[in-house]
């Protein structure tokens, strides 16, 4: 088996080392009637080239994004990503470390991380970030619980502009752990009135923006709701190219700020790993969940970087811990902050603009259709379109056609009665042709 | 002298420490910040302006600054090999992290995960076409409940605590499915990760420490004595954090069925027993995978990974949404509740780029890969504690261990060296130093995992560096380990100061 470097020789030397007859003797605890004395059923081991010829058949059988016109968002985006990003994220030392127990043997990681936290801090216009998340959904939830710590109150609200699997997962948490959760119903036009939604016993205010349908928010004035109930707000946000573009939610006075960084150096992999970004004000920093890295010095004096405040942590603090999170996505985090320190400020306001007039462009194309509506009154790279016949129906047909059109809200909420409305989403990568072609197809459907 | 005039051979010269004018040594160079090097108006990445086109921001439109640098391409590599450079990596040394599986990460993996069939689809795609995904799920969803030996799977849990929650989730659904809300306590012995009571507090449980023998293993009997009406279930660690199969764990198991609670086994140290014995034979309800660690992941500094949760036949029914079903010779994704299911644990499908990769291990290894790679993981274990047992001190005496050899620090006594001396001594030597002061009932842990990937010689090696650093603390050589390490690109660093004065990131120095 070639990743099994001992051979059969070494393997006798080492039994006769450790004073056994043969290797069942090690596994002698397990009881005799629970030991399997066969192989388990299973096929045998496989060379590479097997392994890639039922893998490739496989992959084989899956649409890539790719290969048609694709107008799907909701949380996920496909990007361009610079081919120096999967590169450096395959340098052997990065990709094959652990999490940096042993600083002096780990500076690369954490000053990686020690960047990322900035870059995060920076783009949300907030204070502090940590290292990750498993991603924005998870993120999300821990928000959430981050707050009813901060408050010692015990209900969310959230907007009926949030992912709905942000949502459910929220609401997962919420039902195990005995809090409350008041979810207001879907609302393609933002016109929801959050402020009569917060009482004193309101913990968070859970919006996102640019919200599942595409809408932008401004927290400002939910912001201030909250806060004259001594309740906090929670920014999130799926797409974070709209930060290159969009007010940041720092600047809206959001207590926490958490949101999907997939799209910056990650691929969409069929919904994960992706990573998740988490920022809050410094002076909440003691309730945050999930690893940070901090600057100091070493014997010398030199600067250096640590994880730190791991009083905060389950491997410390155990049942106190504010997170019972371990394993983050370090690597995903180390592909965003490579493709932003690439893009830097100059790269992230320019490729967002070209979202913002690709989806645009979209608009205005399906705009044009007969019984076609775009429902947003403001949006970024992603917009929400009613059409006189269920979405899901339509998506198929295109697909049928070679095109990924959007995403049907009745896949999201199956019975929120909005099966009219697409969600679609047109970043970079699309070219003019592709939305020729996506309006075209529409046109045909209808 | 070759005909040049140019010195081909070294002159002799009083040895001393260089002091250089850049502070880099060699190859290892001092690297600055990203926001000490990068300009706001710099970019790798070429992009066109747009057109002209109306905007449809409203008045949501950034205002100022982001304060974000940037960096040409060339400048960009510099940059991370630079600080690459300052890492241990599997790749390039024995990395033998107990609890954390540092084995081998074969590329084939790499190059999988990477086809555009996998990489490039989106998890909200029609489910027409994306059939080859889900019949990757399906496949290795097959492959784990074949190795457990358990009925089902939930596939979307995002890491091993992740996991954890999801198990505890179902154990706490089919609780109160059956009315019995009054089963609020889990038994976790003091041995466990602190993932296993941080998970049970996020569910509004609370935790009743069992206390381990002197072998470090868990007796039935204890178990017994601390089950009650009150009781939801226990969280047992097999094989466990001391790197030992509890020996009695079908009685375990047994008791606690007997008293009406469930079995959450934390899956951690799977990788021990892959195609030895089934969880499910065992009697675990429910037991979370680290595909991460059992079918190797590249762990990129700290993640990502993926925690599958297999369930017994009596928890199946309250797993998470998504799933995948067959549905008129096709497949397809449940995304919503159409019964118990406890809910949903994330967006989306759960870790698809990890399952590629974890289904690409377990397809190499096949049946007899899987099991070779347990007993070559227990065997190097094993190796290198009856190797290092006349010189470092074993908690539990002669007795074998699992994939993991735990030493604790009785045999340095009175030698002023710690176990964190110790372990910042292998660094100088160039190892990374095994898990330090974990688990917690062993004083002064040092848990040596040295997975199967490593060869003989390697091991070798590894354990006469051990022997010699061991010697030379017994020696006295107090040096040696105090001021340790020397040799890396840092040395020890502050981490009071750290917490004491959080320095979070990065910030303009002031004037």
């Amino acid at each position: 088996m070639r990743y099994l470097p001992l051979s059969a020789d070494d393997r006798r030397l080492m039994l006769a080392k450790a004073g056994v007859a043969d290797i069942d003797a090690l596994f002698a605890d397990i009881p005799g009637d629970r030991r399997l004395d066969n192989l388990l059923a299973m096929p045998r081991a496989m060379s590479e080239l097997a392994v890639e010829r039922a893998l490739g058949t496989l992959a084989a059988k899956n649409v890539a994004a790719g290969s048609a016109p694709f107008f799907l968002g909701v949380g996920a985006y496909r990007h361009h990503v610079p081919a120096t990003v999967d590169h450096l994220i395959q340098r052997s030392e990065f990709f094959t470390s652990y999490t940096p127990y042993q600083p002096e043997i780990a500076q690369g990681t954490l000053q990686v991380l020690f960047e990322f936290q900035t870059q995060v801090a920076l783009l949300t216009g907030m204070e502090v970030a940590n290292a990750s998340m498993y991603d924005g959904s998870t993120a999300c939830g821990e928000a959430m619980l981050m707050a009813h710590r901060l408050t010692r109150r015990r209900k969310a609200v959230l907007s009926g502009g949030l992912h709905p699997h942000y949502a459910e997962v929220c609401a997962t948490l919420a039902r195990f752990a005995g809090d409350e959760i008041d979810r207001l119903s879907l609302d393609p036009t933002a016109g929801e009135d959050i402020a009569a939604a917060i009482d004193d016993q309101t913990s968070c205010v859970i919006v996102q923006t640019p919200d599942v349908f595409g809408n932008l928010r401004d927290l400002t004035p939910i912001t201030e709701a909250a806060h004259a109930k001594g309740a906090l707000l929670i920014a999130v946000f799926t797409e974070v190219v709209s930060l290159g573009a969009c007010r940041a939610p720092g600047e809206m006075g959001a207590d926490i700020v958490v949101g999907e960084g997939q799209s910056i150096g990650n691929p969409l992999s069929f919904g994960g790993p992706y990573v998740g970004l988490f920022a809050t004000r410094a002076k909440y920093v003691r309730q945050m969940p999930g690893r940070l890295a901090g600057e100091t010095v070493d014997a010398d004096g030199k600067r250096g970087f640590v994880l730190t405040l791991s009083t905060r942590e389950q491997h410390i603090r155990r049942d106190k811990a504010t997170s019972n999170i371990c394993t983050n996505s370090g690597l995903c985090a180390l592909a965003f902050t490579i493709h932003l320190s690439l893009l830097g400020e100059a790269g992230l306001t320019r490729l967002a603009r070209v979202n913002h007039a690709n989806a645009v462009d979209l608009a205005g194309r399906l705009a044009r259709l007969p019984g076609v509506e775009v429902v947003n009154h403001s949006f970024f790279n992603e917009f929400t379109i009613r059409m006189p016949e269920p979405a899901a129906v339509l998506v198929e047909a295109l697909a049928a056609r070679g095109i990924i059109a959007g995403c049907p809200v009745s896949r999201l909420a199956p019975r929120a009665g909005l099966d009219d409305l697409l969600i679609v989403a047109s970043t970079e990568i699309n070219t003019d042709e592709d939305r020729a072609a996506f309006a075209d197809a529409l046109r045909a459907a209808l | 002298m070759n005909n040049q005039g140019r010195p081909t051979r070294p002159v002799e010269t009083s040895t001393g420490e260089t002091r250089t004018f850049t502070g880099n040594r060699g190859l290892d160079i001092e690297e600055p910040l990203l926001f000490e090097i990068g300009r706001l108006e710099t970019t790798g990445v070429d992009i066109d302006e747009p057109p002209a086109h109306p905007d449809r921001l409203g008045d949501h439109a950034r205002r100022g600054r982001i304060g974000l640098p940037g960096l040409s391409e060339p400048e960009t590599l510099r940059h991370y090999v630079r600080l690459s450079r300052k890492n241990y990596a599997i790749d390039s040394g024995l990395y033998p992290l107990g609890s954390c599986t540092m084995k081998h990460n074969p590329r084939l993996n790499e190059k999988m995960a990477r086809l555009p069939g996998f990489a490039d689809a989106h998890p909200l795609q029609p489910v027409s076409t994306v059939q080859g995904a889900l019949t990757l799920i399906k496949q290795l969803a097959h492959a784990l409940m074949t190795m457990t030996g358990m009925p089902a799977v939930a596939m979307s849990p995002k890491a091993g605590a992740h996991g954890e929650l999801c198990g505890m989730m179902a154990i706490k659904a089919a609780i109160s499915a059956a009315g019995e809300t009054s089963r609020k306590v889990v038994l976790v012995p003091e041995s466990a990760h602190g993932t296993n009571p941080a998970t049970a507090a996020l569910i509004g449980m609370s935790v009743r420490t069992i206390p381990a023998r002197a072998d470090g293993t868990v007796a039935a009997s204890t178990v017994r004595d601390a089950l009650g009406r009150d009781v939801a279930a226990i969280m047992l660690t097999n094989p466990n954090t001391c790197g030992l199969f509890e020996p009695e764990i079908v009685d375990i198991a047994a008791a606690v069925h007997e008293a009406g609670a469930y079995f959450y086994c934390d899956g951690a140290n799977f990788n021990a027993i892959v195609g030895k014995t089934r969880p499910g034979d065992l009697g675990v309800d429910a037991m979370h995978i680290n595909l991460h660690k059992t079918f190797s992941t590249p762990h990129g500094g700290g993640g990502p990974g993926a925690g599958p949760v297999v369930l017994s036949q009596r928890l199946a029914a309250f797993a998470p949404v998504p799933y995948v079903v067959e549905r008129e010779g096709r497949l397809d994704l449940v995304e919503h509740a159409e019964g118990q299911e406890l809910g949903r644990m994330c967006a989306f499908h759960g870790q698809m780029g990890m399952f590629v990769r974890a289904l690409s291990f377990v397809l190499s290894h096949g049946a007899d890969g899987l099991k070779q790679a347990s007993e070559d993981a227990v065997l190097a274990a094993n190796y290198v504690r009856v190797c290092l047992m006349d010189l470092m001190s074993a908690p539990f005496g002669e007795r074998p261990c699992m994939h993991e050899a735990l030493f604790d620090d009785a045999w340095l006594k009175d030698t002023g060296v710690t176990t964190l001396d110790f372990a910042k001594a292998m660094i100088d030597e160039g190892y990374h130093p095994m898990t330090m002061y974990f688990p917690l009932v062993v004083h002064g842990a040092m848990l040596i995992e040295p997975t199967e990937s490593e060869s003989k010689a390697s091991l070798d090696l590894f354990i006469m560096t051990l022997r010699d650093l061991a010697m030379r603390a017994k020696r006295g050589e107090v040096e040696r380990f105090v001021g340790a390490p020397r040799l890396a690109p840092r040395r020890r660093l502050d981490e009071t100061r750290a917490a004491r004065t959080p320095m979070l990131r990065w910030a303009a120095a002031a004037g």
